[in-house]
């Protein structure tokens, strides 16, 4: 048996990440947590949530990810707050690279999640901050009483849309199809909203503004090639996510959008690395599907850590 | 955001005194109340206020108190972190970030 710092060694603070935390923390694996900002990941930025089981009324995004950082410390989870530069997964002791130091390990959970994925039109860049935004229970209240557009068609983009009702008079939700794609009660919701007005069929061109803010939006008609200019004060976009893999390179094995892929254990192509969450290829990125995920890894890394002890 | 000993509160009315002068580059947290990553960011800022605090000011402003200061720099996203020196913007960071991209801006900062 050869010396390691750490059992396991959990990347990302997120549901998927906590919940694996919380697992072995009472398995009494000897587990770190590595977390580069803040523990919750997007659910932090989520304003509300009501399709997570055991809160009837909802919640915010921000108290549950306290109260699962909570629950995981409580069972003497040890958090690092710092980043993962490289991974080196040759060898069956398994090297993180931190910025300040590195450490070894036996068994490793990617939970290293997914962040919003910009429009990437002409624009967008030079505006984040200044009109262009991915967080509605961030920004929302900077738009009282204006107009502002919000991009996409699935739960967030609809959920979020409504939310920011309570401030802005009017909220343009852009889609690119006739339909939208999230689930049914949101989309109840977005049509009974008087203050909501969909543009179907149409995307985002480009968005343009002054020095210090965004005031246009250009937008294109697919099915008639109809274009037109939004005056509006903001843009919010949820046009869906990509995976934080960037510090993967090809050690692993990534599906063709660069999430993990990973068997039913959540193993990925290297042994004793395993992945849950937004992370890894699934057909469905919940905070009930992350959990899940990281209770399994967990598991299964334990299993994996018995063995490498013997 | 808890009450920290080397975070100075400063508003509309205190801005151009706290932020705008003195010898010390001054890092401002933009925040409100309602801003869940607000919060999250907050221990990470007070980690950095203990580091770097000899050097920098650290010091935060609540955007619903204070509208007119983020007006002015075209703030529409918190959190946003902006450093200043001799009165001048030299850095501005919005969102959650990491502590090592905030750290970064402090010594190019510095």
């Amino acid at each position: 048996m050869q010396n390691v710092d750490y059992d396991l060694v959990i990347i990302g603070g997120g549901p998927a990440g906590m919940t694996a935390g919380l697992y072995a923390a009472r398995a009494r694996l000897n587990v770190i947590l590595i977390e580069r900002m803040s523990p919750g990941g997007q659910v932090l930025v989520t304003d509300w949530i009501e399709n997570y089981p055991g809160f009837p009324e909802g919640l915010s995004g921000a108290d549950l990810a306290m109260k699962m950082s909570e629950q995981a410390q409580r069972f003497g989870l040890e958090i690092e707050y710092d980043e993962v530069q490289s991974l080196d997964l040759k060898t069956d002791v398994k090297t993180v690279r931190l910025s300040g130091k590195t450490i070894t390990t036996h068994a490793i959970i990617l939970a290293t999640g997914a962040s919003p994925r910009k429009l990437g039109v002409p624009g967008e860049d030079m505006l984040i901050g200044r009109g262009i935004s991915f967080c509605g229970t961030c920004d929302g209240p900077f738009y009282k009483d204006k107009i502002v557009a919000a991009v996409g068609g699935g739960d967030t983009a609809v959920q979020e849309s409504v939310f920011l009702t309570k401030f802005a008079k009017k909220v343009i939700l852009i889609h690119r199809r006739d339909e939208l794609r999230a689930t049914r009660i949101l989309q109840e919701r977005a049509f009974e909203n008087d203050k909501i007005e969909i543009l179907w069929d149409s995307i985002v061109t480009s968005v343009s503004g002054g020095l210090m803010n965004l005031d246009t939006v250009n937008v294109e008609n697919v099915k008639t090639g109809e274009t037109q200019k939004l005056g509006v004060d903001g843009c919010f976009i949820w046009v869906g996510i990509k995976p934080n893999a960037g510090f993967l390179d090809d050690a692993i094995k990534l599906d063709d959008y660069g999430f993990v892929i990973t068997d039913q254990n959540m193993e990925t192509s290297v042994p004793g690395v395993f992945a849950a969450g937004d992370g890894r290829m699934t057909p469905l990125r919940q905070i009930a599907t992350a959990v899940g995920d990281g209770s399994i890894a967990a598991f299964k890394a334990e299993h994996y850590i018995e063995n490498v002890n013997k | 955001m808890s009450d920290s000993e080397n975070i100075l509160e400063i508003d509309d009315d205190s801005f151009q005194a706290e932020a705008l002068s003195g010898d010390k580059p001054v890092f401002v947290d933009f925040w409100a109340p309602w801003c869940g990553p607000c919060r999250a960011i907050g221990p990470i800022v007070e980690q950095l206020a203990e580091a770097y605090g000899d050097q920098m000011k650290f010091a935060k402003c609540n955007v619903d108190d204070s509208p007119a200061t983020p007006t002015q720099y075209g703030i529409r996203s918190i959190p946003t972190l902006m450093i200043f020196k001799n009165g001048e913007a030299v850095e501005q960071i919005t969102g959650v970030v990491s502590k090592i991209r905030i750290e970064e801006s402090i010594k190019k900062a510095l």
